[in-house]
Order: C-alpha cells, then sequence, then structure tokens
C-alpha cells in the first residue's frame, strides 16, 4: 500500500476545499449525501489500516463502527462532543481488543469467519438485549458542541453545514493520521507482515502484537466514523454493526483501490454516488450495488486510485501485493 | 426429563442440518481455497424451492430430490461460469464476488416471490407424533429429518472413504497441488465438489423448510452459524464439520431453552473458548 506523494495529496486537499465551500452552493440534502459519505469513507479508512496495510481482511469491522455509534446512546445525553467522541473510541477499542486478541489467534479464511461471527455476537447483542434499546433502534440526542467551555449553539437550518465541517474535518485528521503512522517503524512492520508474516517473525518482531494494535486502532477509528454517523443521523440501529456493513466497507477499499492509502475515499464516494444514482433509477438497491460488486470484481482489480498505473502493472494478478512485497 | 429429551432431539436434528451445509462450505474451501459467503443463500434458495413445489403440487416430497437435482446442476453452473475464475483470486475478491450474489440472490427471491414469511405445511404422511416414551411423544417428521441427515452423512462418509472418486476428493482437500501431479482431472472434482456442496445446502433448505418459516434473509443467519462450525470443528475436514455440527446445534438449543438470558450467545462463547484452547479446531487434524 502507498500513500500519495505530493501531486496526489494537493489534488485530495483541493478536492476537501471543493467540498468545504459546498454550503455556500449545494442543497440541504446534498449536504446530507456529503455527510454521509465523508462518514463512509472515515469507515472504509479505518478498515484499509487493516486490509490495504496489514492484510487483514475482516468482516467484523462493523461492529465496532456500531459500538461508536451506540456510545452516544449508552453515555447520558448532553455531555460535549469533546467527551463523547473519545469515548466513542475508548469503547469500540475495547471491544476491538478482546475480538481482536480471540481473531488474530487465526489466519486468513479463519480470520474471516472469525471476526464475521464475532461481529453477529456484537449485533446480536443490540439487536436482542435491552442495552441498545431495541431492534428497531432508537433516536439519540446529539451531543453538544462545546470546545473548552464555549458551547456552539447550531441553529436548525445551518446544521447540515455545521455536520458537514465537522466531519470533514476529522476525516483530514484522520487521514493524515494514518499516512504519517505509516511511515513510522510501526507502519513498516504492518506492511511487511502483509507481504510475508514469517519472515517479519524471523526478523524478530511480535507480529501478532503489531496485528493486534492495528487491530485495536483500527477498531478506535471505526469508533469514531460509528459516533460521528450517529452524530449525524441523530439515530442508531442494529444494523449499523452488521456484517453487510463490513462488507460495503471492503467494497469501498477494493473500488477505491486496496494499493493506496487514500483508496478508500475514492471508493466511498464512489459508492455512496453510484448507491444515490441507482436509487434514482431503480427501487432496488441491492440490485444496484450488487452488480456494481460484480464489475468491480471483474473489471477493476486495481481499484480506482490504479486507473492511473501503467497497463503493465494492472495487469498483474494482485497489484497491491506486489506493490507491498518491494522493499 | 422428557423435556430435557426433547431439547437433545431438537439439538441433534438441529446440528444434522447444520452439517449438510457446514460440510459443503468446508470441502469447497478445503479443495478450491474458495470462500463462499453465498452457500447461505443456497440454503434459503433450497428452501424457498420446497416453499414453490409445496404449493403447487400440494406435498414437499417432490421437493427434496428438486432440491438435490436442481442443487447439483446449479452448482455445476456457477461453478464453471464464475467461481473457477476466482479460485486464484485474493480473498478480498471472493468476499466480494460471493457478497454480490447474496445481493442478487435475494433481489431475485424479492422480485419473484415477494418479501412476505411464508409456512410450508408438514407432509400429511408424517403430520403425527411418536410416542417415544410412556409420557413423551416426538414429531414424526422430525425424526424423518434426523434419519435422513444420518443417511447422507452415513452415504458421504463411505463416498469420501471407499471410493476413487472420494480419494481423489479428500487429497485435493489436503494437496490441492497434488491433484494435478497424480494426473487427475482437478477441474472435475472441483465441478463435482461445488456441485455437491449447493445440492447439500439446497436439501438442507428443503428439510428444514417446515420446521421453520421460509423468510428473506434466512441464509445469513445459516451462513454464520456455519462459520462457526467450520471454526469449532476445524480446517477443510468432513469428520470435524460433523462433530462441530452436532455441539453446536446442541450448544444452541439447550443454551436457547435453559438460558434464555443469553440468547443466542452461547455458541460464540464457545467459538470463543475453543480459539483460545485450540485456535486450529476441536477435531483438526494432527490437532
Amino acid at each position: 500500500m502507498v500513500v500519495a506523494g505530493r501531486a496526489g495529496h494537493a489534488l485530495l486537499a483541493l478536492a476537501a476545499a471543493g467540498i468545504a465551500t459546498m454550503p455556500l452552493w449545494a442543497s440541504h440534502y446534498h449536504l446530507q449525501l456529503a455527510s454521509t459519505a465523508l462518514v463512509a469513507a472515515m469507515f472504509a479508512l479505518s478498515l484499509q489500516l487493516l486490509v490495504g496495510a496489514g492484510g487483514m481482511v475482516s468482516l467484523g469491522h462493523a461492529a465496532f463502527f456500531g459500538i461508536g455509534a451506540y456510545a452516544i446512546h449508552l453515555l447520558p445525553p448532553g455531555l460535549s462532543v469533546l467527551a463523547t467522541l473519545p469515548a466513542a473510541a475508548a469503547l469500540a477499542g475495547l471491544a476491538a481488543a478482546v475480538v481482536g486478541a480471540l481473531s488474530l489467534r487465526t489466519r486468513g479464511f479463519f480470520f474471516l469467519m472469525t471476526t464475521l461471527a464475532f461481529g453477529q455476537m456484537l449485533f446480536f447483542v443490540f439487536h436482542d438485549t435491552p442495552l441498545g434499546g431495541g431492534k428497531d433502534g432508537v433516536f439519540v440526542t446529539r451531543p453538544a458542541l462545546e470546545l473548552f467551555g464555549l458551547v456552539l449553539e447550531v441553529p436548525r437550518r445551518s446544521r447540515p453545514a455545521v455536520m458537514l465541517w465537522l466531519n470533514l474535518g476529522l476525516l483530514v485528521l484522520m487521514y493524515a493520521g494514518l499516512a504519517l503512522l505509516m511511515r513510522t517503524l510501526f507502519g513498516r512492520a504492518l506492511l511487511g507482515i502483509r507481504a510475508n508474516e514469517d519472515r517479519m517473525r524471523a526478523l524478530g518482531y511480535n507480529t501478532r502484537r503489531v496485528k493486534l494494535a492495528a487491530f485495536v486502532a483500527a477498531g478506535m477509528l471505526a469508533g469514531v466514523a460509528g459516533h460521528m454517523q450517529a452524530m449525524t443521523e441523530a439515530f442508531v440501529n442494529p444494523e449499523l454493526l452488521g456484517w453487510h456493513r463490513s462488507a460495503e466497507g471492503l467494497l469501498m477499499i477494493l473500488l477505491g483501490g486496496l494499493g493506496a492509502l487514500h483508496g478508500p475515499i475514492l471508493g466511498a464516494f464512489a459508492f455512496i454516488g453510484l448507491a444515490e444514482a441507482g436509487t434514482l433509477i431503480t427501487e432496488r438497491q441491492r440490485l444496484v450495488v450488487g452488480l456494481v460488486i460484480l464489475a468491480a470484481v471483474l473489471a477493476l482489480p486495481g481499484g480506482l486510485a490504479g486507473l492511473r498505473l501503467p497497463r503493465r502493472e494492472r495487469r498483474q494478478p494482485a497489484p497491491a501485493a506486489v506493490e507491498a512485497a518491494r522493499p | 426429563m422428557s423435556g430435557l429429551f426433547a431439547q437433545v432431539l431438537n439439538g441433534l436434528q438441529y446440528g444434522l442440518l447444520l452439517f449438510l451445509i457446514s460440510s459443503g462450505l468446508t470441502l469447497v474451501f478445503g479443495v478450491m481455497g474458495v470462500i463462499n459467503l453465498a452457500h447461505g443463500s443456497l440454503f434459503m434458495i433450497g428452501a424457498y424451492l420446497a416453499f414453490v413445489i409445496a404449493r403447487w403440487s400440494g406435498s414437499l416430497w417432490l421437493a427434496l430430490p428438486a432440491a438435490i437435482a436442481g442443487g447439483i446442476l446449479f452448482g455445476a453452473l456457477l461453478e464453471r461460469t464464475l467461481f473457477r475464475r476466482f479460485r486464484t483470486r485474493e480473498h478480498l475478491d471472493q468476499v466480494l464476488l460471493t457478497f454480490a450474489l447474496i445481493l442478487l440472490f435475494e433481489e431475485a427471491r424479492s422480485m419473484l416471490l415477494g418479501n412476505d414469511f411464508h409456512s410450508v405445511p408438514v407432509p400429511a404422511a408424517l403430520d403425527f407424533s411418536v410416542p417415544v416414551t410412556a409420557d413423551f411423544a416426538y414429531s414424526a417428521y422430525r425424526l424423518a429429518v434426523l434419519a435422513l441427515c444420518v443417511l447422507v452423512a452415513a452415504l458421504m462418509f463411505l463416498a469420501l472413504e471407499r471410493t476413487r472418486m472420494g480419494s481423489a476428493v479428500r487429497a485435493a482437500a489436503e494437496k490441492p497441488e497434488m491433484v494435478e501431479l497424480l494426473g487427475l482431472d482437478a477441474r472435475r472434482i472441483h465441478t463435482l465438489v461445488f456441485a455437491l456442496g449447493t445440492a447439500l445446502a439446497m436439501l438442507a433448505g428443503a428439510l428444514a423448510a417446515p420446521l421453520q418459516s421460509v423468510y428473506p434473509g434466512m441464509g445469513d443467519k445459516f451462513l454464520i452459524i456455519s462459520f462457526v462450525v467450520v471454526v469449532v470443528g476445524g480446517v477443510g475436514s468432513v469428520a470435524g464439520a460433523f462433530w462441530g455440527a452436532l455441539l453446536i446445534g446442541l450448544v444452541d438449543t439447550l443454551g436457547k431453552a435453559y438460558l434464555p438470558e443469553l440468547a443466542g450467545l452461547a455458541v460464540y462463547m464457545l467459538m470463543a473458548a475453543v480459539l483460545l484452547w485450540r485456535p486450529s479446531g476441536l477435531f483438526a487434524r494432527g490437532a
């Protein structure tokens, strides 16, 4: 997995600036749609730390997203976002530590199955027990925008704009943090494990500990994304934890490109855009999503981020693996 | 006492149905290296096939051979057109391809048959209770399902252990590259295994249809519980799937009956314990 160069980051910054000006020219509906895409991008980006960097394909990642969202429901209402956001990340990280410690005892196909099973277990906790307020979901009170004692009262009319800026700011922070993380020894070790775990162990790395740290970090970031989902929608339901959402996150990564850190962001916007365009044509969203996946898997192995790579490289069976294996 | 007896029978019968589903899942993974998330959808298709046939002919009997024959044809078709091409792709691609199949199968189901819950009547000939002890009677249909599943499991073990094709399949599950070196046609084995797995999943769906209602998304529940079976039972072995399925069937049924506050969590706790104690599964070879 590569981090975009200077030109790539200039383009990404330009896109972010464009989104930031949306309240000046876009309708409330489109502001909300953009917020949905930004939250999806945060979720997919957190999953990329597992899949693209660490080579761990998890089907239970949405559970941590959902726990982050439910944190707002579980905490007393009226708290500042400065309290709820870290709490959501901590709760999701705690769950990820338990699930990760168990699941990482397996690899590959079995890792996939165990993460799926534990993810569904957490789904059932919120679906079947009174803890989560029932299977139909509950409305939640948005955390207060209180920054260092200064309470920001947001009028109803400007809320979509404020949420958009908040989501955009967090996504930029998350991306910058991950881009820096990938340059550290930890990031390099993770990429090494993806390329060849046995060799990394022979080099003296405690590979399971590195993988567990990545799993917990990814879970915490997913919790942040989930918190923003609940704060944007003011509503949570158990479907937020369901494994279909995990699969959608993987789809965003594949759409955007497994081989680049910014791939999932492109993929999330492409996915939300395609799903939105699909609903204009047909009510049957599953049909649209299913066909999009088939097309992506069959025709676009490098994802959107891979489109500009030379043809020769795109023909390789697994460009991301080749990329990661390079010294 | 008779309550416990009934729950144990229910658990065994549920476990045997799980075996029909998870043996296909584990064989397809073992032999082809393919993760098939749509395996639960095949179960769902079998159940809906039984519902349609039972409504049309008035009886479930025709549905069982139809599920087996239809499953073999459908499985062979899927393997030839799609899964063959995905054998050597990365896990992520396989996950997404089969996830897309789930969405498309569900959408097709919704277009053809709608989104309602349906019940399928138990065949009239078996719609009675068998007195097992003096004060306890058990549904004849459930006993018949139990017997049929045991028969299918026995036939499967015989075919795998005693026939040339069976030993080729076992060899393929253990060391796929060996099969080609021995001069066997690996592609035929792949088609056979995938068709067999599909037929078993669809047969399980048809058998389960009268035991529970037929409903949208029913495949998901069975997919995930089959994954738990495979993790608990161990890598790629049919015997592991068999004992794992019985164990999960019993734990789930007894757990729901006697510890309702744990709801469906008992099987996941069992899985966590197995992962801690024996990460490669309880019945894995060499464990």
